[in-house]
């Protein structure tokens, strides 16, 4: 007999107390947790989006999509950044300002994107109530890995139409079949007697910046 | 494991251990009350909790025909899945396919399900090295350790004891640690991130374990905080995910109550830094080969008891750790297995069996005061595990062992227990003899001694003091109190 059949007959022995008439939806599981905690106008889950990034040390700047390219470039300028990543799918427009800072196509090796100084995507979605943006490797955001090695990530946000409430606000708008991307603030750790540091693996500075059309 | 010292032996010592006991009590007491605030954030908390153990309970009672709907996704969506019966099986099969790839080291995110296996150790039998990458996992992996708690497995150690251990051994396994680093958690995490990132750049083969496995769609989910496990996930040709069966969630919807649920138990977060999921391979983003390997290893064993089989909703978040005043005191290592805390004292006891001297003393590592099923998110009821995993070992009687029916025997050095018990049975029932025997205690109280002999119970605990007159002396003598007044 296959491993497989061993695990599944053992399973199918140890669940011997289990009707046989029995379906999964016969175990009750009752939804009747909130879908959203508290009701909010789109500037309030705005709002409370840019609080909680910033509660776990993201920089949130919040622009016009007209001042979205000189937002860009004086974030860029700031940095120190002579090159920026950004995937093939991220607007033109975007870095149009961003003058002697040459722009990286997103298909480069691991260790050539160690040493690129930015990377810049857009996001798929926004969730207010835990400070998080999710990439769906979609064109402007990319393959995973353009936003995990440079050490500086920066992140446009739509608003309001890329920003919900909730997780379960979330997850019903993302494809389970797209790798996902969640991201909550710079990495972390609190593996030193549990004290929180910021910047381990991933990029030790996350900018979001929130554009409103 | 089974030469293991018993928890009581173990634990004796770690106490005695005044660095280790400030490190954990200072650890605990901040993850305590940073959880609660988290978790008072949300109202509804209660309604979440539910439907988590909803979910678990669902899950577990069909596991058999989910699995199946896992690995038709999980093929359907480019990834090869292997079930392995026991630990032994999915070493072999990790290490099968890391030789396939030709490579001699590989990378790994922290993964309970790989510990509990002993896989590094099996890799480094066949010539295969396994650098840890979580920055906890690092530390214990270049002190040449054992993780003592789930979410922090360096939680044992201070920052002064990791800066030394960083200084001493990183050189060995890699790019040195700076000659001039202080103790400060920032310099030692840059020295982390720099040691590391050569080995995330240059590995081909990276072996993971997953937080939730989706049974509808074949998605898998990695909740993380550093980015190391993002590193293993995307970086890499080849991924490993080593999986307990029982990490089975039946739609993408039930992520919505456990990705609620787990970072404010765990890391007391809103959310985690990252959190990865990802479905089969994708075409020129990450891993172009992803294995997924289904692990029992005693997991069919202890699905099989109908009161134990709670234990397998456990998200491993850790919150019952940092409540529990046995773990704050004794320290993870006392447990001897990959699991710790008040989970470890129901989860190992059933996945191994009790035939060990440390095993079958895992269910007595509890005062029952229930705060772990209090914090616990999937509402595991752990006291009662324990009374019931008591039951068995005291009591012997008929469980499940490698698949089969057996009937273990009444552990040894219970007898005393059993010979009490037996005793008081047949004074309750005959009425007299308890009341001579109540009149005779309570004239010699002034000659008994505060503890006995010989006798463990005791070596921790002064006995109780028999009063100066019998209960039912006193209420037979003042009618219930009612002329005292």
């Amino acid at each position: 007999m296959s491993s497989r059949e061993t695990v599944l007959n053992r399973i199918r022995r140890a669940l011997a107390d289990v009707p046989v008439t029995e379906v999964p939806r016969d175990v009750p599981v009752d939804r009747c947790y909130l879908r959203r905690h508290g009701e909010r106008t789109d500037e309030q889950s705005a709002e409370l989006l840019a609080e909680n990034l910033a509660d776990y040390r993201a920089v949130v700047h919040r622009c016009t999509d007209a001042e979205l390219p000189s937002r860009i470039a004086s974030l860029l300028a700031a940095h120190g950044s002579r090159t920026v990543v950004a995937p093939a799918g991220a607007p033109a427009r975007w870095l149009s300002e961003s003058t002697g800072v040459e722009r990286v196509p997103e298909d480069v090796t691991a260790h050539q994107l160690d040493t690129v100084d930015s990377v810049l995507t857009g996001c798929a979605v926004a969730i207010a109530e835990t400070g998080t943006v999710v990439l769906d490797a979609s064109p402007d955001q990319g393959r995973r890995r353009i936003t995990l090695v440079p050490d500086h990530h920066i992140c446009v946000v739509r608003v309001p139409e890329q920003v919900v409430d909730s997780v379960p606000e979330a997850l019903e708008r993302l494809s389970p079949q797209r790798p996902l991307t969640w991201i909550s603030g710079p990495s972390a750790t609190s593996d030193i007697e549990l004290d929180r540091v910021e910047g381990v693996h991933g990029p030790r500075e996350l900018e979001v910046v929130l554009v409103t059309s | 494991m089974s030469d293991a010292a018993s928890f009581p032996q173990a634990a004796r010592i770690s106490v005695r251990n005044a660095q280790l006991r400030g490190n954990l009590r200072h650890a605990t007491r901040t993850i305590r009350s940073k959880r609660a605030r988290a978790v008072a954030e949300l109202a509804d908390w209660d309604r979440l909790r539910a439907a988590g153990a909803a979910i678990k309970d669902r899950t577990l009672r069909h596991l058999d025909q989910y699995l199946e709907q896992l690995e038709a996704a999980v093929t359907a969506a480019g990834g090869t899945v292997h079930w392995a019966v026991d630990a032994d099986e999915a070493n072999r099969i990790v290490t099968r396919l890391v030789k396939a790839t030709g490579e001699k080291e590989v990378v790994k995110v922290k993964s309970m399900a790989t510990q509990e296996i002993g896989l590094n150790e099996a890799l480094a039998a066949a010539g295969i090295r396994a650098y840890e990458t979580d920055l906890a996992e690092l530390i214990v992996q270049l002190g040449a350790d054992r993780p003592s708690h789930i979410l922090v497995p360096a939680i044992h150690r201070n920052r002064t004891e990791i800066r030394d251990i960083f200084r001493r051994q990183m050189g060995a396994w890699g790019r040195p640690a700076p000659e001039d680093l202080s103790d400060s958690p920032a310099e030692l995490a840059e020295a982390a991130r720099l040691h590391l990132r050569e080995k995330f750049l240059r590995a081909k083969v990276a072996i993971s374990g997953a937080n939730f496995m989706v049974a509808e769609t074949g998605t898998l989910v990695v909740v993380e905080s550093e980015g190391n496990g993002r590193m293993c996930l995307t970086l890499p040709q080849t991924l490993i995910s080593v999986v307990g069966i029982e990490k089975t969630v039946p739609t993408w919807r039930d992520l919505e109550v456990f990705l609620q649920l787990l970072p404010r138990s765990s890391t007391a977060e809103r959310m985690n830094p990252y959190t990865s999921t990802w479905t089969g391979t994708t075409d020129g983003d990450g891993p172009s080969e992803f294995h997924l390997v289904l692990l029992d290893n005693g997991r069919t064993d202890t699905l099989a008891d109908q009161v134990g089989r709670q234990a397998l909703r456990c998200i491993r978040c850790s919150a019952c750790l940092n409540v529990c005043p046995v773990y704050e005191r004794a320290g993870g290592h006392a447990y001897g297995s990959a699991y710790p805390g008040p989970i470890g004292a129901i989860l190992t006891p059933q996945l191994r069996g009790t035939a060990s001297a440390l095993d079958a003393s895992l269910p007595y590592a509890s005062s029952l005061c229930g705060a772990c099923y209090e914090v616990c998110p999937v509402a595991i009821d752990i006291p009662e595990v324990l009374v019931h995993l008591r039951e068995r070992v005291a009591e012997g009687g008929s469980v499940t062992r490698n698949g089969a029916r057996v009937t273990i025997r009444p552990a040894k050095g219970h007898a005393a227990e059993r010979v009490a018990m037996r005793a008081a049975r047949w004074a309750f029932e005959h009425p007299r003899a308890l009341r001579a025997g109540e009149r005779l205690a309570a004239r010699t109280r002034r000659a008994h001694p505060a503890r006995l002999p010989g006798e463990p119970w005791s070596a921790s605990r002064d006995l109780p003091v028999v009063p100066p007159e019998p209960f039912r002396d006193w209420w037979q003598r003042t009618h219930g109190g009612k002329e005292a007044k």
